[in-house]
């Protein structure tokens, strides 16, 4: 049994060590530069990860915005507004969402969701703020946007189901006490959000680290250019999208050696975002005896 | 208020109601017992998935043979064995590690099985998807266990049994179903997994012959399908994808309902 403990132990050590060996000629050649160059040529192997970093950052960081309002919602009205046999079978079916396969989203977004923001969406938004950068240039309903948002659809089922059980592992105490002291039901709330209030920063950080990560659908509606546009209707790029499309035409030691080096990027990176996540989660939900079940 | 948050879950709820009803609507159509015994053929030849389902099998089963026992095994040792510092470090691991882009995990079967071998193959996709089930069959097996009245545990060690007759003929069989839950959805998780099969399994379009070799799958399917420029293989995709979430959903419903009791 021991063994096998070691085992996960030799497992993570074994990832950072073969990620490492095999970006090692990256590495060497372009030394921390390799993060903040905004060149990717593979044909005069120029190759500069700050365009993948920009594009899995931005995408993120739509996801979010998007999915935790939603989510807190969500959360809310299930364990603090529905009654019993509703909050159930629908906290069933928000999570039969994060059941649905990357690959599938990415098809629903490529034929329905990135012609629906191409025809309405887009044309609205540079209607009401086309004055910002942000929401200028062409809208093909392929890009930054589109991966953002489906993102958002992806990670608000994590993301809200983490919460969910945070709110649930808050001690009926804190309500009871709000409510003795002549609270309102949405100050009660209040003190609730107030008490999960790290649990909720962990489960936001939960999705921000599915996101950072999620490959297929990204990959299929974000436009897959290696450019740093001002544009949310332009095409990007993320890091695990570089690695998917690109890893098996990668010609060249050097080209894969880069590609090996994003992914050890992007592993080091969700590691340490997934561990602050655990830590915060664990922290609220283990005290009562709930259970962070939602990964 | 309370509109606005219940209106925030009738979106999350009807964004998963259109989307199903998008895949049934545009897959039924080209869905045929053809369709799904049929291998793939280049376009305008008609072809089928029938040797994407079989190599997805053979991965899910490879994976499983890793993975499951492994994954279970961990578990124990979490619930049951493990103690301290170290057993703290393990657990912290292992949930980390369900959070890894499971694209780093097909990097890393990529550097480990595929450069050595020289070449794509099942083996390497069927490792690749066990690194993805053994962290979550690991947290799984390790809540089901915790599940087990502590009078068990300790009316068996009372009986003069020692702990490894405890934990492998008390302990494991009463947890026994919600651990084999927990394996069912591991395997609903992973045979969604595209990413980490795209430079392993790498896909294929004949019937799986042996596992050293490259092996179709129906998410790479599904994903060179829909990246393509061919109408046809559009329809293909969405059939495909309409099977794919035949089986992914309904282990995901039958598990619910099987466990319904104890959530």
């Amino acid at each position: 049994m021991f063994l096998v403990a070691m085992l996960m132990v030799g497992i993570v050590i074994a990832m950072v060590a073969a990620l490492t060996a095999d970006s090692m000629m990256s590495i060497r050649q372009f030394g921390w530069g390799f993060l903040t160059g905004r060149g990717w040529d593979p044909i005069k192997t120029q190759f500069g990860a700050l365009p993948f970093i920009y594009g899995t950052v931005m995408s993120s960081l739509i996801a979010l915005a998007i999915s935790v309002p939603f989510s807190l919602g969500i959360a809310i009205f299930l364990v603090e507004q529905a009654p019993h046999y509703i909050a159930r079978p629908v906290g069933f079916v928000v999570e039969l969402l994060a059941a649905i396969p990357s690959v599938v989203y990415g098809l629903w977004g490529i034929f329905v969701l990135a012609p629906f923001l191409r025809e309405y969406v887009q044309p609205a938004l540079q209607f009401a703020f086309g004055r910002l950068p942000l929401f200028q240039g062409t809208m093909t309903g392929i890009g930054l946007l589109t991966g953002g948002i489906i993102l958002a659809i992806m990670v608000t089922p994590i993301i809200s189901a983490v919460v969910r059980d945070v709110l649930a592992a808050v001690p009926g105490s804190q309500r009871e006490a709000a409510l003795a002291l002549g609270a309102t039901k949405w100050e009660m709330i209040r003190v609730v959000l107030v008490n999960g209030a790290p649990g909720i920063a962990g489960a936001i950080i939960l999705g921000l680290g599915r996101a950072l990560g999620e490959t297929m659908a990204v990959t299929m509606v974000i436009g897959n250019r290696a450019q740093i546009s001002a544009s949310l209707f332009d095409p990007a790029y993320t890091i695990a999208s570089a690695i998917a499309n690109e890893f098996t035409e990668a010609t060249g030691d050097l080209y894969v050696s880069a590609l090996v080096e994003l992914g050890l990027i992007l592993f080091l990176v969700t590691f340490i975002v997934n561990g602050i996540a655990r830590v915060l989660v664990w922290n609220v939900t283990r005290k009562t005896g709930g259970v962070g079940r939602a990964a | 208020m309370t509109a606005l948050t219940a209106l925030c879950t009738v979106l999350a709820v009807g964004a998963l109601l259109i989307i199903l009803s998008y895949i049934a609507w545009q897959g039924i159509g080209s869905l045929t017992v053809q369709f799904l015994i049929d291998r793939s053929r280049p376009v305008g030849e008609g072809g089928g998935i029938g040797n994407a389902i079989l190599g997805s099998l053979l991965l899910l089963g490879i994976s499983s043979v890793i993975g499951l026992p492994l994954g279970i095994s961990v578990g124990v040792y979490l619930s049951e064995v493990g103690t301290g510092r170290f057993a703290g470090a393990v657990r912290f691991i292992v949930d980390t590690l369900t959070g890894i882009p499971s694209i780093v995990t097909g990097v890393f079967v990529y550097a480990v099985i595929v450069l050595p071998t020289k070449q794509f193959s099942a083996l390497a996709g069927g490792v690749a998807l066990a690194l993805i089930m053994i962290p979550i069959v690991a947290r799984t097996t390790e809540e089901m266990l915790k599940l087990v009245p502590h009078s068990l545990r300790e009316g068996a060690l009372a009986l003069g049994a020692p702990q490894w007759r405890v934990t492998l003929g008390v302990i494991i069989p009463a947890a026994a179903p919600g651990i084999a839950t927990g394996a069912m959805l591991a395997i609903a998780r992973v045979s969604g997994e595209t990413a980490p099969l795209l430079f392993t399994a790498f896909g294929s379009r004949f019937y799986p012959a042996s596992l050293n070799e490259p092996i179709a799958s129906l998410t790479v399917q599904i994903y060179n399908y829909a990246i393509s420029p061919y109408d046809e293989w559009h329809a293909q995709a969405w059939a495909a994808t309409l099977v794919l979430m035949v089986i992914v959903l309904g282990i995901n419903i039958v598990v619910r309902f099987l466990t319904r009791k104890r959530f």
